[in-house]
């Protein structure tokens, strides 16, 4: 079968900052329907990715078209077919939340009606009954998302953008945020997401772009990735440097690869079992050894460096 | 890669502008008593008090040499607070333009909305002013129709003032500036409390420059109607600079919030 015409479209997709290349000659398609994440370190690009896409910032150069429109020429046309949902969020604090999204409306040219109409659905969908006439301001953070997501939703976009859609918030509103991204997904719409959390990408992702310092170093589906970067398991070893060497030396043929870092060692391989075993019967004393099957996460720190970024 | 900034749409200005009347509409009844407050003691305290020792100016009662340009001052101060702490504000603390630009709005729409929402509020201002006059007696005549388009142009042309400050600076002290160095010296030098030709002829070429005085000039002139070319001068200098202004503001407006 034929892939479906792509949605986004970038190609050779840059911008400069004065010397900086935010983004640097960036290749991407995205086809209707699915989910694609971009995953990065802070500073990757990610963000400016973005807000190029919903045309708040202007290309430095290359070709960036959305829904069959090209971004500078036609801002209104494609800002028309898109929902965004910034990274810090920015409700409207002098507007009750009803408000919020009966105002919202109006920017995209909706009758009262319309937008009476489309604000109930919202309302009941992010479950804000009881926050109709409410301040903003007093909104929990994960209500604040999603009211935010709803509001994005006022105009029935075909696309989503989501930048870091569950940052701050606890472990029941994420998953609260993640359970309605997938409703979304089943409807049709398109999601573009920014995340740095690993299990947000596998969990709502079918395709991943990682990007570091401007440009995308890989993009594929999350298992796709973990398979082709890193083996399925990983066995993580703490303990005296000493001691991590000499299981190190003893199993070098037994590994696919392994990483060593200040404080553990970490074996790759395509069976953790037998490796476990293994190490056990060398009964070299050590603080913890675990077997886990291997993340996103890996693949991330593998391809980004372990350093820590600012 | 330049590509024209695309043009500015009246029908998405206003929706910016409607957005700010939904918000004012909360409070307005708590916004509007100082409005009227203002101008009584300005009235009481200039015209009465300071009216006691000087009688006369011009040929006129003092008080209604001062209340014609009291009321364009009056839009002055409403129209640039608009546009300068609380468009800062939304734009800077509040996102709030960062949620209206992820819409169809684009920057050059949403700055000419917060122009017109400037005048609107600068027109509050001056309305209030005027029907405080008009209780006081003053300007029950015909030719004072002229004032009501007049008192909306000045609030433009302050609101365009004002946002081109705001367009330009990134610390909300530097308001301090604008407000001590820019609009107080316009508002004691521009004519309102004694004539300019009183003042050396280098002051009056300074003020002939500056758009208070213009505004002061024709406020009087439409008063007292004293109707000459005089005035039409006044108002073409106005006009002339609002244009101007804002082409450069909404210009200025788009560089900073696309980039």
């Amino acid at each position: 079968m034929e892939k479906p015409a792509a949605i986004i479209k970038a190609k050779n997709l840059t911008k400069e900052y004065g010397t900086l290349k935010a983004v640097n000659g960036v290749n991407f398609e995205i086809e209707p329907g699915t989910c694609f994440g971009f995953l990065g370190p802070n500073g990757a690009g990610k963000t400016t990715v973005m807000r190029m896409i919903y045309c708040v910032t202007p290309l430095t150069s290359g070709l960036l078209n959305v829904n069959g429109w090209n971004v500078m020429e036609n801002m209104s046309a494609v800002k028309r077919g898109i929902g965004v949902v910034t990274q810090d969020d920015s409700l409207d604090y002098d507007l009750n939340v009803i408000n919020n999204l009966l105002v919202y409306a109006r920017y995209y040219d909706l009758t009262r009606e319309q937008a009476v109409r489309r604000s109930n659905e919202l309302i009941e969908f992010f479950q804000l009954e009881e926050k109709r006439n409410v301040n903003v301001r007093t909104l929990s953070g994960g209500m604040k998302r999603r009211l935010q997501i709803a509001r994005a939703l006022i105009n029935k976009p075909s696309i989503l953008i989501l930048d870091e859609p569950s940052t701050g918030l606890d472990p029941q509103a994420r998953h609260h945020v993640w359970a309605k991204c997938h409703e979304l997904i089943d409807q049709g719409v398109t999601l573009l997401l920014t995340t740095h959390y690993m299990d947000e990408a596998e969990q709502l992702c079918d395709q991943i772009a990682v990007m570091d310092r401007g440009k995308i170093i890989t993009e594929a589906s999350p298992w796709d990735l973990i398979k082709s970067e890193v083996s399925p398991y990983v066995v993580e070893i703490r303990g005296e440097k000493q001691a991590r060497q000499k299981i190190l030396a003893a199993v070098s043929d037994q590994i696919d690869f392994h990483e060593s870092l200040s404080d553990r060692l970490l074996l790759y391989t395509p069976d953790a079992t037998p490796l476990h075993t293994h190490i056990q019967d060398m009964n070299i004393p050590v603080k913890t050894l675990l077997s886990r099957r291997s993340s996103l996460e890996d693949v991330f720190l593998k391809l980004t460096g372990r350093e820590l970024i600012d | 890669m330049r590509i024209k900034a695309p043009k500015v749409r009246v029908m998405a200005a206003l929706r910016v502008w409607q957005r700010n009347a939904t918000v004012y509409k909360r409070t307005w009844k708590l916004n509007i008593l100082p409005n009227f407050f203002e101008p009584f003691l300005y009235l009481l305290g200039m015209g009465l008090g300071l009216g006691a020792y000087i009688t006369e100016m011009e040929g006129i009662p003092y008080i209604n040499f001062i209340a014609p340009g009291l009321l364009i001052s009056s839009i002055m101060w409403g129209a640039t607070l608009e546009t300068t702490y609380n468009v800062f504000v939304k734009m800077n603390f509040d996102r709030i333009y960062d949620g209206i630009l992820s819409t169809p709005i684009n920057p050059k729409d949403l700055a000419l909305g917060e122009l017109l929402w400037g005048a609107t509020r600068g027109t509050i201002y001056g309305g209030a002013f005027l029907s405080i006059l008009f209780i006081f007696g003053m300007g029950l005549h015909w030719g004072i129709l002229f004032i009501f388009p007049l008192i909306f142009i000045i609030g433009f042309m302050f609101a365009t003032i004002g946002l081109l400050f705001t367009s330009v600076i990134k610390e909300i002290e530097l308001f301090n500036y604008f407000f001590t160095l820019f609009l107080t010296p316009l508002f004691l030098f521009s004519g309102i409390f004694f004539p300019m030709s009183e003042l050396p002829q280098a002051v009056q070429i300074i003020a002939w420059f500056t758009p208070l005085y213009h505004g002061v000039e024709l406020s009087r002139g439409i008063f007292n109607q004293v109707w000459n070319v005089g005035l039409l001068e006044h108002l073409a200098w106005i006009i002339v600079v609002t244009i101007i202004n804002t082409n450069v503001v909404l210009r200025s407006i788009h560089k900073r919030l696309y980039n």
